[in-house]
């Protein structure tokens, strides 16, 4: 494979683990959609460079769903959303951004180390964005247990079904049920938006995920 | 009679997802209860045929040997369960808990929520099967969120935020499955489907598989609601409708156990690769004793058969992870078991719970006093799930214990502990339950006893004889699963 397009496809894939830690430090509502969105489009970006140098045109379709949905009507609908029910304040986290840095750094090692000695038969780009995309479901998923706001566990979760794309483009040649599977992630994220956060709020008069936790039934 | 299957395996897919298109349509409570019922029947039916004319396997569906009886007993329970479901909601519309168009919403999402169980259960493709399990995930989260409370509410926002990291570890699974035989069978959809996959599974990169089973397990797990990643199952049991309850612990914990049995057939086809029995045994019995721990301090009834759930999921995960025919075949029929006994309490629980308007067990007494066949029922199911003889469970239990005890005697030792203490917890709350002065409302029920009798009968009839053909063709599937 030419050095160029393997290139730019570490380029991308890294910088979706970059835009990853960028999700995990911000602080303001409005800043997360932002940089969600930026996440969305490094993904769609590193899909259709995938498509173009794995000669699969069907992945375009791929990328332009993740560009459409997920970089432009997820974050402007949560904005709308956001703005409609007033809570663009800051967002609560568990333990603090430093620690959240360093635990990402870790993830993001532990996922390298893990990947690569065991995907050593599949070819250079299959495997270091195996790795990369590791690190960014880990990342997903630490941003999704150090949040306790809803809006930013629901993007935790996308950044993580994006992580998961790209991990199936890497994987060279697989069917097109990925694409089926992709446009049902991302059916469940609209219906999230739609009904979950309507309903939080319709019953709590916040978006604090820890509020929830009064309601635990059945204990005394 | 080759023209036959193809067109009932469609049937037993397109029945629930056309009579969901059709629930969603109509207003009428009384005919979309029996429409349900009705599709239900229709798809029972259906897959019974797959017995005698099973189609040839496709890249997308398959009918073996090993997936053919749990879509025949998933289908039976959701025909039981919509029959029980009728009324139950008939009761919930009675008393405004449910308002017509949440019930449109119900049954559409009753009636999908089967197809992607059935879809699962047939997929002859990983990515397929993976699908189908997430489509499972999202209809059960909208219906548990159904009553909309705060507690309701919790619980599917828990539910769906578990639920769908679960979800995710286990397509990354998915994917490193497909790149470990990518590189045997070649690109495309060969390299996804269950019958190629077993076969070929020798000859794949063991650390591949290694880590990919790592992912299934705990992706997967999740849905089955093994320790620690069960937070999920007691508060979506109960906090939704009861027919969910039963569906989803009956079923749909049984469909996620399904797809974590396929995939360890291709790790035990694999002599490199790990052995996946050690990791499953260590889930489940950590599973029973955590579940038999906790039981003793549940205070909601639906709770607490939830918990027992999640104790029953760890005995079935730990046959399996034990492996060999012995074991393979008392897991086999203990998740048959469970899966008739348990939707069956749960039918007697949801009378109950609507009966004394609470699902507080202190403020629950006397059943068998005030509603002699629903108290006697929930004794009989309660008998049944905690392994007393001669029910079918008892035969499956002992079976574990026994096979696991001449190979591993300390494991048979905690396991046995861990069931002991779960007859007792759930035995000393059915006394207070089901015997002594009655207490709270009263109300006479006018429900249909008959999905639950049947489920025990069925669980007794097994247990006190089990026909030959059928323990030759379980003892078959056990050998297939290694």
């Amino acid at each position: 494979m030419d050095r160029l397009a393997l290139d730019v496809a570490h380029l991308f894939a890294g910088g979706l683990v970059l835009v990853s830690f960028m999700l995990l430090y911000q602080d303001r509502m409005f800043g997360l959609l932002n940089i969600f969105a930026l996440h969305a489009l490094v993904v769609s970006l590193s899909v259709a460079w995938q498509a173009h140098i794995q000669n699969a045109p069907h992945l375009y379709i791929t990328a332009a769903i993740a560009l459409v949905v997920k970089a432009i009507v997820i974050p402007v609908a949560l904005h709308r959303i956001i703005v409609r029910l007033g809570i663009h304040r800051t967002i609560e986290t568990v333990g603090g951004i430093g620690q959240t840095m360093l635990a990402g750094i870790g993830l993001v090692a532990l996922s390298i180390l893990v990947m690569l000695p065991i995907t050593a038969e599949a070819g250079t780009l299959t495997r270091e964005d195996l790795a990369f995309s590791l690190s960014v479901i880990l990342l997903g998923l630490l941003m999704m247990i150090s949040r306790r706001n809803a809006v930013s566990q629901i993007i935790g979760f996308m950044s993580i079904e994006n992580g998961l794309i790209l991990a199936a483009t890497a994987a060279k040649g697989m069917p097109l049920v990925v694409e089926i599977s992709v446009a049902f992630s991302i059916i469940i994220a609209l219906i999230v938006v739609g009904i979950f956060l309507f309903r939080i709020r319709e019953r709590f008069d916040t978006m604090d995920v820890h509020a929830l936790e009064r309601f635990r039934g059945g204990q005394p | 009679m080759t023209e036959f299957g193809p067109v009932m395996l469609l049937a037993v897919l397109l029945v629930p997802l056309g009579s969901a298109a059709l629930l969603a349509l109509f207003q009428d409570d009384r005919v979309t209860g029996r429409l349900n019922a009705l599709a239900s029947l229709v798809t029972f039916l259906a897959s019974t045929s797959l017995f005698f004319a099973r189609p040839e396997p496709g890249p997308f569906l398959i009918v073996d040997d090993v997936n053919v009886v749990f879509i025949v007993l998933n289908t039976f329970v959701a025909f039981t369960t919509s029959v029980f479901s009728a009324s139950y909601i008939a009761h919930e519309l009675e008393t405004g808990r449910l308002t017509p168009v949440y019930l449109r919403f119900y049954h559409a999402m009753y009636q999908t929520l089967m197809f992607a169980m059935n879809l699962a259960l047939l997929s002859n493709n990983v990515g397929l099967m993976w699908v189908a399990i997430e489509l499972a995930t999202l209809t059960t989260v909208l219906m548990v969120g159904l009553y909309r409370t705060p507690a309701a509410l919790e619980a599917a926002w828990k539910y769906f935020i578990l639920g769908s990291v679960g979800i995710a570890l286990a397509l990354f699974g998915t994917i490193l499955v497909y790149l470990a035989a990518r590189s045997v069978v070649g690109e495309g959809l060969d390299a996804m489907a269950w019958n190629v996959l077993v076969k070929r599974a020798p000859s794949f990169d063991p650390h591949l598989l290694n880590l990919a089973f790592a992912f299934l397990l705990l992706g997967y797990g999740t849905k089955v609601g093994l320790v620690p990643l069960h937070a999920w199952l007691p508060d979506a049991h109960a906090e939704g409708p009861t027919p969910i309850s039963a569906v989803l612990s009956g079923l749909l914990l049984n469909v996620a156990l399904f797809a974590v049995l396929r995939f360890k057939m291709v790790m035990s086809a694999n002599p490199g690769a790990l052995a996946p029995g050690p990791l499953m045994v260590t889930l489940g019995l950590l599973s029973v004793l955590f579940a038999a721990f906790m039981l003793y301090r549940r205070h909601d009834i639906k709770r607490m058969f939830a918990y027992s759930s999640i104790e029953h999921m760890g005995v079935i995960t730990f046959a399996f992870g034990m492996g060999g025919p012995l074991a393979n075949f008392a897991g086999l029929l203990h998740m048959i078991f469970h899966s008739l006994t348990k939707s069956a309490i749960f039918f007697s629980v949801g009378h109950i719970a609507q009966i004394k308007g609470t699902q507080t067990m202190a403020d629950i007494r006397g059943l068998t006093v005030t509603h002699p066949v629903l108290g006697w029922g929930l004794v009989l199911g309660v008998m049944t799930i905690v392994g007393l003889p001669p029910m079918g469970i008892f035969m499956s239990e002992f079976l574990i214990i026994s096979s696991t005890f001449a190979r591993q005697p300390a494991l048979a030792v905690a396991l046995a502990l861990g069931l002991l203490l779960t007859l007792g917890a759930l035995l000393w709350r059915l006394n207070g339950l089901a015997f002594g002065e009655s207490l709270g409302k009263d109300a006479p029920s006018d429900a249909s006893f008959i999905p639950m009798f049947a489920h025990l009968g069925l669980v007794l009839a097994a247990g006190i004889f089990l026909p030959p053909a059928l323990v030759s063709w379980f003892q078959y599937v056990a050998g297939l699963l290694g």
